[in-house]
């Protein structure tokens, strides 16, 4: 019997058919729900803060009451102000990161796997360097160099997140170039560029997508780790990973670390379960390469 | 008697129906042959008898093997016929063997698993069956791997797994679709032979009417789900009561009542 | 009838240890409106010929000179225009047509090939007519000639089955107007009662518009139907070539005497099909008729 998995036809198509499905499953929606929170409150911003998060007005080391949430810290700032004011920080930041990750291995590793030669070897052997050290390592050791910001943390984090983007697009592409509507394609008078537009391009960007949304997570650990480490952000910015930092030298005001660290985790679970939904949803086999799957 | 006997095999996944009351039966050293297209629900047919169907799957029915009633097993009494009892043969050789495991690995595991032999019986014996099925030099082959033999030697060893503890029946799903035509022959001798010796009920399933004419003792042809037609196969082939079955073979070379020259062949376009 | 294509000393090598030849001095020709079927079995080098043909393999020696132009590989630059009057039809239909286009829009790149190269020229410059019934221009018209409803140019492949989407890959590759088709294994994807069909619309399609056509197969019963000339392939070569229905009633060489030994006959008599004996060995030695 044959069994053919249903390709309704564009990728927005596919799309509005499969994502309410997607979004039934509890995890999704938790996940959908937690992580469109966190972006709200990104996006509103100073409308949601009760005190200014720089603002050292309060008595310091307070713990969690009616007046202050989530308490305040050393230097006397509300950390509910704190934590929330960190969402501004870190949902952009890791959605740019991902979003330069994707652009930038993407390209790549479409040059790589559609060119091939010295290219594809170019490429492969970089993505080969940056991937021989342990990520956050050498994620570290090129802020250190950069100087500890926001900005470098970024560059850092770029430098060791594209090899994973060029391998699998590069990957991707590989594969879909031998394809024999590809072929034909080319022997009907396309161009490679034309190839490459129409035959190979809509055809990657679908598990790339969903690569990235599982990657969305990653991203914000990665950020705010090297926060953590003081790489990163830099003080008096409200940042979650430089908060948990400064929280370790006051481990007896648990309210200073564990308030930012849930919302780390809740963050980065929201974005794996919307990525594990997304991509379930998106028919597996659809996910991969050809957009086909057939069993007789 | 028969050594299997399907009856009224009704199978739905997930709603859409599949298999619309089947009626089969096998018996001891005959071929039965399982014809149909693409989508016929012949494959499932052999997978229900197997016990092997997707999840989301409602069979009704019987399926009744000896004495016992396949349906109304639980599951472990099920994995205990399959392989020792009741075997399968699929059709691609390179996906149905581990490419990690030496062939003989494979044998034996199968060997004691099922007939509790130690590992110098287990190994004899599989020598012993990959001599069998006339792969060359069986001792040094059961230290090789499935990719440093061809395809049709994989299919071989295929065979010589199914028929490892004796078993009753067999369900050959495609057996030889994948396999080039010279091959293919001499896979199909095998089979015919070994069926014989061994007294086996074989359900042949396979789209290629070729083969069935080859091979088969008895042809049913499934459409939509339902077995359209089963009889003697001289006389299926030659007067076909069922008119699918007709056309089927009438778009054949070869068949009686198929198309001889270019011009019958135009003539079914203007048909279809 | 000139050699529209012409094939001399054909070698093509696959890198490995060792090098595999997988076409080992192969000479071939076809003409206008002239079929020629390319059989053997599985490693025979048939698919390679094809594809080299079209300059999807590059040759490791030998010319492939179509119309009198030498065929050079397909490389990063676009296809000349004078090359795509050779089209070719694949084995697999679920991966020969693009997933997510519309098949209206596939078929008219072929158009659009053809209008490249001045080479579509309908009965007057009609406007395009979606019912089918103007020219060549239209993909709706080519939907048509291969047997299928014009209004499927709005669908999309997954839409049709295996035999439909085959025939929207024939109307592609012809609606390029080629002189030349090459259909790699075109039916044997295909369910058993239309590889007949599906091959003999393709002669027709071919042979009506004096294009030629070279048809691999290693299914002798179908291909002997359509084909003017037989060519058999084994390891790299050519065994054995002549007219078809010679080749068929009276194999020379023992290698095509085999192949068609083994093949079954669906009478119903249940005549088992001769097995080669094991590890046959066949000499390479060339019958041509």
């Amino acid at each position: 019997m044959t069994v053919t998995a249903v390709d309704s036809g564009g990728l927005r198509a596919r799309f509005r058919t499969r994502i309410p499905r997607a979004w039934r499953t509890p995890l999704g929606i938790t996940g959908a729900v937690v992580a469109a929170l966190w972006i709200l409150i990104a996006v509103l911003g100073p409308l949601l803060w009760p005190h200014n998060p720089l603002g050292q007005d309060f008595p310091r080391l307070q713990a969690p009451s009616g007046a202050h949430w989530f308490g305040t810290d050393e230097l006397g700032r509300d950390v509910l102000s704190r934590v929330l004011a960190g969402a501004r920080v870190t949902v952009p930041l890791a959605l740019l990161l991902v979003g330069l990750s994707v652009v930038i291995g993407g390209i790549l590793g479409l040059a790589a796997g559609f060119f091939g030669r010295w290219v594809d070897e170019t490429v492969m052997r970089l993505t080969d360097l940056v991937m021989a050290f342990p990520t956050v390592i050498l994620a570290m050791v090129v802020a250190a160099s950069l100087g500890a910001s926001l900005v470098n943390a970024v560059l850092a984090a770029l430098v060791v997140s594209w090899p994973a983007y060029a391998r699998v697009t590069r990957g991707l592409v590989v594969g879909i170039r031998g394809a024999e509507y590809v072929l034909a394609d080319r022997l009907l008078g396309f161009s490679a560029m034309r190839s490459l537009r129409m035959d190979i391009v809509p055809m990657v960007t679908g598990p790339v997508l969903i690569l990235a949304s599982l990657d969305i997570g990653t991203a914000t650990l990665l950020l705010s780790g090297l926060s953590f480490l003081g790489l990163g952000a830099k003080p008096p910015t409200a940042e979650w990973g430089s908060m948990v930092g400064t929280a370790i030298a006051h481990f007896d005001a648990w309210w200073m670390g564990v308030f930012p660290g849930l919302a780390i985790l809740t963050l980065v679970m929201a974005f794996n379960f919307l990525g594990d939904a997304l991509r379930d949803a998106l028919d597996p086999h659809t996910a991969g390469v050809l957009g086909q799957a057939e069993t007789r | 008697m028969s050594a299997l006997e399907i009856t009224a095999l009704t199978l739905r996944i997930h709603g859409a129906e599949i298999l619309r009351g089947v009626d089969l039966g096998l018996a001891a050293g005959r071929i039965q042959g399982l014809a149909g297209e693409s989508g016929s629900g012949k494959t499932m047919t052999g997978l229900a008898v197997l016990g092997l169907l997707p999840a989301g799957s409602q069979v009704t029915g019987s399926i009744s093997y000896g004495e016992q009633e396949l349906l109304a097993l639980p599951p472990r009494r099920r994995n205990d016929l399959r392989g020792a009892e009741i075997a399968m043969v699929f059709q691609d050789p390179s996906t149905s063997l581990h490419p990690m495991l030496s062939v003989g690995a494979q044998l034996t595991d199968h060997l004691r698993h099922h007939l509790k032999l130690d590992r110098a019986a287990s190994r004899a014996r599989a020598a012993e069956l990959l001599g069998r099925v006339r792969i060359p030099d069986p001792a040094a082959a059961l230290h090789r791997y499935p990719h440093q033999f061809s395809g049709g030697q994989r299919q071989r060893i295929a065979i010589a797994i199914a028929l490892a503890c004796s078993p009753k029946v067999l369900i050959a799903d495609e057996p030889t679709t994948a396999l080039d035509v010279t091959v293919q022959a001499g896979v199909l001798h095998l089979l015919r032979d070994l069926a014989t010796e061994m007294g086996l009920a074989v359900l042949l399933i396979t789209h290629d009417l070729g083969v069935m004419s080859a091979v088969a003792d008895r042809v049913a042809v499934m459409r939509h789900g339902e077995v359209v037609e089963n009889g003697d196969r001289l006389q299926v082939f030659t007067s076909p009561a069922h008119p699918y079955t007709a056309s089927l073979l009438a778009s054949l070379p070869g068949a009686a009542g198929g198309v001889r020259t270019l011009d019958d062949v135009r003539a079914l376009r203007e048909l279809s | 009838m000139t050699a529209l294509l012409e094939v001399a000393g054909l070698r093509v090598v696959y890198r490995g240890r060792p090098p595999v030849r997988a076409v080992d001095g192969v000479d071939l020709r076809v003409g206008a409106g002239q079929v020629v079927g390319l059989v053997g079995e599985s490693g025979c080098g048939k698919s390679t010929v094809a594809r080299t043909i079209c300059g999807l393999v590059k040759p490791a020696a030998g010319a492939v000179v179509f119309d009198g132009i030498p065929v050079t590989p397909l490389g990063l630059r676009r296809r000349p225009a004078a090359l795509t009057r050779i089209q070719m039809v694949f084995q697999d239909p679920y991966a020969s047509l693009h997933p997510r286009r519309r098949i209206g829009a596939q078929i008219g790149d072929g158009v659009r090939a053809a209008t490249a190269r001045g080479g579509e020229t309908g009965p007057g410059a009609e406007p395009a007519r979606g019912d089918g019934t103007g020219s060549g221009a239209e993909p709706a018209w080519w939907l048509r000639r291969v047997g299928l409803e014009p209004d499927a140019a709005r669908r999309y492949p997954h839409e049709f089955s295996g035999g439909q989407r085959q025939r929207i890959a024939i109307a592609r590759a012809l609606a390029a107007r080629p002189d030349l088709l090459i259909g790699d294994e075109p039916i044997s994807a295909l369910d058993a009662s239309t590889q007949a069909v599906v091959a003999a619309l393709m002669r027709d399609l071919a042979v009506d518009s004096g294009a030629g056509l070279l048809f691999i197969s290693h299914d002798l019963s179908v291909v002997r139907l359509i084909a003017d000339r037989l060519i058999v392939m084994y390891r790299g070569r050519i065994v054995e070539s002549g007219p078809a229905q010679v080749i068929w009633e009276d194999p020379q060489h023992p290698y095509t005497q085999s192949l068609l030994a083994a093949v079954p006959v669906p009478d119903g008599l249940g005549t088992m099909p001769a097995p080669p004996a094991d590890d046959a060995h066949y000499p390479l030695d060339q019958v041509l008729r």
